[in-house]
């Protein structure tokens, strides 16, 4: 299927590519269809709405900012995709990114993931358990100070 | 909004199906606690507010986005040419 997005204009996607979030993302509630592309910039990606051109999320997987990362999210959210919990094999999980105009200050989102089942490629919005993870950490910073424990 | 009074450990239902009870009440903290079917989320407020704005930020993504310096160790990655 041919679909218009934001970022690269019109655009070949697989149906494997295809992402159902039922009850959308906070704020976007009335949008369930979606699409994941990798995103010409590693390690990124791109959650293009399917209906509305504008409405595209970048995502990056946690892991890649914080090793460390563990949403700890609710049972009943595993359970609502049939995943049995986040070494389930079917599992995916996203931060979404936010880049303001001073790209230095990219955020990404670590209490309020995506998790996908990527078997029936159904998603769901989940807000964190732990209050180690807020909704805006410095991509840039966490990744620097990765790598100094990494040493 | 409706109003209503309770003392500790007695609670209200909302639609037949969700239970917030008052568990403990200490000077201007009040513990609730509430029981809902699965399908009903249920957050602090100021937690679902900032989500909400932050996916809204988010979504003004600009469509050509910044490349970022990936220390291997931190992606499965094959080392370009």
């Amino acid at each position: 299927m041919t679909i218009d997005t934001k970022a690269y204009g019109q655009v070949e996607v697989d149906e494997r590519q295809r992402i159902t979030i039922p009850f959308g993302l906070y704020g976007f509630e009335s949008l369930s269809e979606f699409v994941l592309m990798d995103a010409r910039q590693r390690p990124f990606y791109w959650l293009q709405s399917v209906d509305v051109r504008d409405v595209a999320f970048v995502l990056i997987d946690p892991k890649v900012i914080r090793q460390d990362y563990d949403a700890d999210i609710e049972p009943r959210d595993f359970e609502a995709l049939e995943l049995e919990d986040s070494e389930d094999e079917r599992f995916l999980q996203f931060a979404i990114v936010t880049i303001p105009e001073d790209r230095q200050d990219m955020t990404a989102n670590l209490q309020g993931p995506i998790i996908i089942n990527k078997e029936s490629r159904i998603g769901r919005q989940c807000i964190s358990r732990s209050d180690r993870w807020h909704v805006r950490h410095n991509i840039l910073e966490e990744m620097a100070s990765t790598g100094k424990d990494a040493c | 909004m409706l109003i209503l009074s309770r003392r500790k450990d007695e609670s209200v239902i909302i639609d037949g199906r969700i239970e917030v009870a008052v568990v403990d009440i200490k000077g201007d903290q009040v513990k609730l606690g509430i029981k809902a079917p699965r399908d009903v989320k249920v957050f602090r407020h100021e937690v679902f507010q900032a989500i909400q704005a932050q996916n809204r930020a988010a979504a003004a993504a600009p469509a050509d986005l910044p490349t970022l310096d990936i220390p291997m160790d931190n992606i499965s990655t094959e080392s370009k040419e």
